[in-house]
Order: structure tokens, then sequence, then C-alpha cells
């Protein structure tokens, strides 16, 4: 029998350390690979980039120099689609937000009359295949006219984002005690008042949680972004290194570098919120 | 279809009368975002879709398609085979990443990393690796036995099987995580009664791990199921269909037609899957809308 703190070499905890190395080392390889070779590309000039080596022989930042100099045919607009990504992001972070949280509010604090119903519906949206809807949602915009307009992107994401954060708000509005609104109430405070000084203070970790979520569910998508959007101007990043395979002789290392500012700042804001994302989402997304 | 019947139901149906309190007012409001953004962008276009593809002519005409009948099966290999095997990696991994070590978290920590960035970098990686002139795996191949790799993506089969692996890499960190919480939830004294009884590790997993899983777990299969139907990128972005359109799914098939201007054939595609699709999300919706 081991005692705990006192660290006995033994044959048997040997092998199973090396069983969990057998495990460990091929996942990490896995997971690293694609990513590793992206920054590889990254931090290669081109005639290493091509050669297949592991390690370039001179690493060196000069795609990233000619990716922020815009020095490329395929970058001329690169401020201006990181500046479309970030806008569009931002806009349907705030817009699910506030869409979402007034709609769970109003089903799960203020009972609203068919609320059930529209939380049905939006969970039949919510398992809808989003590349199934976007068939339809590109005609439909066409006939809207907001084609090559942000606010199809915009409209578009917030419609796919919001079914999901109404669902997780309304789990969350649901955990909080009915007192509190009664309490509000005989002190004489309105609806409004309510929602403004009682729900949405206590919503904080969840709102944040969703907030976190449309942002990276924006700035990631790439199909409803190549549809609705098409002139070089007002695309978004992740259309724009799609572009790059439209060319025969794509400058890959200049792809890679461009991809690998691109998804810099979601795995930021991924491990920056973790704690949220982690125990918020994962655990609502499916209830055992 | 379901949604175009449900959908007037979703008006906020009652009339303004004076029974209504003001918070039920107010309800009916903050409501009307939502249920404008949902009549305006998923009851019309879906309306709009489905009276599109009203005409048989356009069922004949995938019938006669071979790239349909291509992609229906693609995409039932997809899910049945690439799904299932996510899964029971997800499943065995999740065991891995539960034991308590220094070096097992921080690996959970990279492990995340393919589900925090963006699809598109990254698959566009993987294609390039196996680029056969100019690809590293080429590279290796020829270094080490001195032939020119395969092409590998000009092989639908093998092209098919990457598509697959890529769409592993990137969503089994999300389900191995569902699974560790599922797993952490059981109590772990039954593990220490039933190594006091001398169970096998098998045994463990048999009895106990399972028993307390096998919900969560078959959720989570159907869940992916459902979300893979709607996976473009990893194919798109990898084999664009290629070669010769034979490894197209159904969702970039869907996408495909709508960019020949064929959106009544796109529109017919899907609603051929819905019989498949719909019994899954109703299975869905029972389960977590309770």
């Amino acid at each position: 029998m081991k005692l705990p703190g006192v660290s006995e070499f033994s044959w048997r905890d040997v092998a199973t350390e090396a069983r969990l190395l057998l495990i460990g080392i091929p996942v990490f390889l896995w997971t690293m690979i694609p990513i590793y070779h992206m920054f590889l590309f990254a931090i290669s000039p081109k005639e290493d980039a091509f050669s297949g080596k592991l390690w370039p022989d001179h690493p060196t930042l000069h795609n990233f120099e000619i990716v922020f100099k815009q020095q490329h045919y395929f970058l001329r607009d690169f401020y201006a689609q990181f500046w479309n990504s970030t806008l569009i992001a931002a806009a349907v972070g705030a817009l699910t937000l506030f869409i979402a949280t007034a709609a769970a509010f109003s089903i799960s604090r203020l009972k609203v009359p068919g609320g059930r119903m529209v939380l049905n519906l939006a969970l039949f949206t919510y398992f809808i295949p989003a590349a199934f809807l976007a068939v339809p949602m590109y005609r439909t915009m066409g006939n809207y006219g907001l084609l090559n307009n942000h606010w199809a992107l915009i409209l578009a994401m917030v419609t796919i984002a919001s079914p999901y954060a109404i669902w997780v708000l309304k789990q969350a509005s649901d955990k909080l005690p009915v007192e509190l609104d009664e309490a509000a109430v005989m002190d004489g405070a309105t609806t409004l008042q309510i929602f403004r000084l009682v729900y949405l203070p206590l919503m904080m970790p969840s709102l944040v949680a969703i907030g976190t979520y449309a942002v990276l569910l924006a700035w990631n998508e790439y199909l409803y972004a190549f549809l609705l959007l098409s002139n070089d101007r007002e695309i978004t990043l992740p259309v724009a290194l799609g572009n790059f395979l439209a060319a025969d002789d794509s400058p890959w290392e200049l792809l890679m570098t461009t991809g690998f500012i691109y998804a810099l700042p979601p795995a930021a804001v991924y491990y920056a919120f973790r704690r949220y994302m982690v125990g918020g989402l994962t655990a609502g997304a499916v209830k055992s | 279809m379901a949604i175009t019947l449900s959908g007037d139901h979703a008006l906020p149906s009652p009339p303004l009368s004076p029974r209504l309190t003001p918070a039920q007012v107010w309800g009916i409001v903050l409501l009307a975002p939502y249920l404008l953004v949902f009549l305006a962008f998923v009851v019309y276009p879906v309306c709009y879709g489905l009276w599109l593809a009203r005409a048989p002519s356009n069922y004949v005409a995938l019938y006669n398609d071979p790239i349909f009948a291509r992609a229906a099966v693609n995409t039932l290999i997809f899910l049945v085979i690439g799904i299932n095997i996510k899964m029971l990696i997800a499943l065995f991994l999740s065991g891995f990443f539960a034991m308590q070590r220094t070096w097992i978290k921080w690996l959970s920590v990279i492990f995340i990393l393919p589900w925090a960035v963006p699809s598109i970098p990254t698959i566009l990686s993987v294609r390039f690796m196996f680029n056969p002139e100019w690809g590293v795996i080429n590279h290796l191949i020829f270094s080490f036995t001195g032939d020119d790799g395969p092409n590998w993506l000009n092989d639908p089969t093998v092209a098919l099987t990457m598509a697959i692996g890529v769409h592993i890499w990137k969503s089994l960190p999300f389900w191995t995580l569902i699974l560790i919480t599922g797993r952490l939830a059981i109590a772990q004294d039954l593990f220490e009664a039933a190594e006091v009884d001398g169970a096998s590790w098998w045994q463990k997993f048999r009895f106990i791990t399972w028993p307390s899983m096998q919900t969560l777990y078959i959720t989570c299969t159907l869940l992916s199921m459902i979300w893979t139907l709607g996976d473009f990128n990893s194919v798109y972005l990898l084999t664009g269909g290629g070669p010769a359109d034979l490894t197209h799914v159904l969702s970039t098939l869907g996408i495909r037609y709508l960019r020949l201007d064929q959106l009544s054939l796109a529109m017919a595609s899907i609603v051929c899957a819905m019989p498949f699709v719909l019994p899954l999300v109703y299975f869905m919706m029972k389960r977590l809308s309770r």
C-alpha cells in the first residue's frame, strides 16, 4: 500500500506512465501538426516554405511585414477586411445579446403567453444545419436587397446565434429565485427596472459567455460570409483567405501568415474566457 | 412542414385586451425582436425555399444526377462511420483527460486548440501539407523512400477520408470536453468499491462508467450527426467537392447547385434530407426541452 506523500519507485507506476505517454504523445502530435505547419509557413521565407523542412534555415517575420503593409495583390484590402470582420463580429455579439436577453427575460421571468412555443421554435432552428438554411437565406437576402451589404451577414449570423443564446439564457434565468422579482415588485419597481437593476446584473456571467459565443461564431463564419458578401472591400477575412485559392500559384506563405493573424484573436478570446465557455456552454449544450 | 405550420402559432396571438397585465405587455414587446428575426430570416426563407422546390421535376432531375447519389452516400459515410469513430475516440480520451496528472492537465489545454481556432486557416494548412508537389508529406516520403508520394486529394476515397479526418480534428476536443464533464459527474466511491472488489479496467468501464454515461453518449452522437450535416468547411475547403465532384456531401452539394444558379435543385436536395433530419431533430428537442 502506498502512503500519500511518500513517493516510492515502482515499475508498475513507470509502466502506467509509459502507457499514458503512449496516448499523450500521439494526441499532442495530432493536435499540433496542422497548427505548427501553419506557423512554420508564417515564419519561413518563400524558398524555405516550399522545401518541406521542419524548421526554416532563416526564420523571418518578413511575411508579417508584407501582410501588414498590404504588399501583395491578395492583400490589398487586408485592413478593410480585418475591420469588416471585427465590425460584423461586434455587431452580431451586441444584437444577439440584446435579442436573446430580452426574449429569455420575457419567457422565463414574465411568463409571456406562447413563450414555451417560441422557445421550442428557437430550439428547432438551432438544430437545422446552418449549411441547409444558407441556401434559402441567400435568396432571401437577395429579395430583401441586402446582398453585398454587411447587414446581410450580421442578420444571418444573429439568426443562427440567437436560438442557442435564448436557450442558454432561459435556462440560467430559471435558476434565479422568483422572490427577487416579487420583492422588487413590492418595492414598486416597474418591469423595466427589474430587467435593468435586478435581472441584468445577476445574469452577467451567462451574458459574457453568450456574447463571446456570438462574437466567435460570427468571426469564424465562412459559408455565410462568402455567400452573402462578394465585393473585395466588403468581404471578411475568412472569405479573403478562401479567395487565395483562386490562383494557381497562390502565395501559400502569405496565406498562412494571414490565417495565423486571423486565428489569433479568437484563440486569445477563447482562452481568456475559457472558464465561462467550458462551464457555461458545454454543460448547456448537452443536458444529460 | 413543421416550420411553416408552427410559424403562425409563434405570433403573440391573444389580442391586446385590458386583461393583459403590464408585465405581459412588456413580455410581448421584449419577445418581439426575436420573433421578427425568426419570421424574416427563418420562416420566410424556409417557406420560400420549399415553394421553389415544389415541382416534382426537381426530384426527377436529382434522381438522375449521379453527383446527388454520390453525395448522399458520402454524407451517410461521413455520419455513420465518421461520427461514430469520433465519438468512440472522444469517449476513450475523456477517460484519459479525466486523470489527475499535471502534464495531462497541460495537454488538455493544448488539446482544445483546434476547437478554439477558426477552421479555415487550419484546414487550408492540412490541404497544403498534402499537396502532391510542394506539401511536406510528399517531401518526407521522397526523402525517405526516393519515390514520389501519391496525389492524395485526387483519389475520392482518400480525399473523403481526409475530410472526415479534418472534421474529427476540429470537433473532437468539444465532444471530449462534454464527455469529461459526464465522467467527472460519476461518484468516485463506486470506482473505489470496484477497486476493492478487484474489478478489471474493462469491468469498471462496462458496469460503472458506461451505464452512467450512455444517455449522454447517445445524445452527443445524435447531436453531432445533426450538426455534421451542416459541416460545409471540412469538405469544401479541403477537396472543394473534387475530384470530379465525387466527394460532395449534401451541404456542399446544395451550395454547388446554388452557385450553378439551380436554386430549386439546391432546395430539393435539402428537402430530400429532411426525412432523416427531422426525426433526429424531434428526438433532440424532446430530450432538451424538458
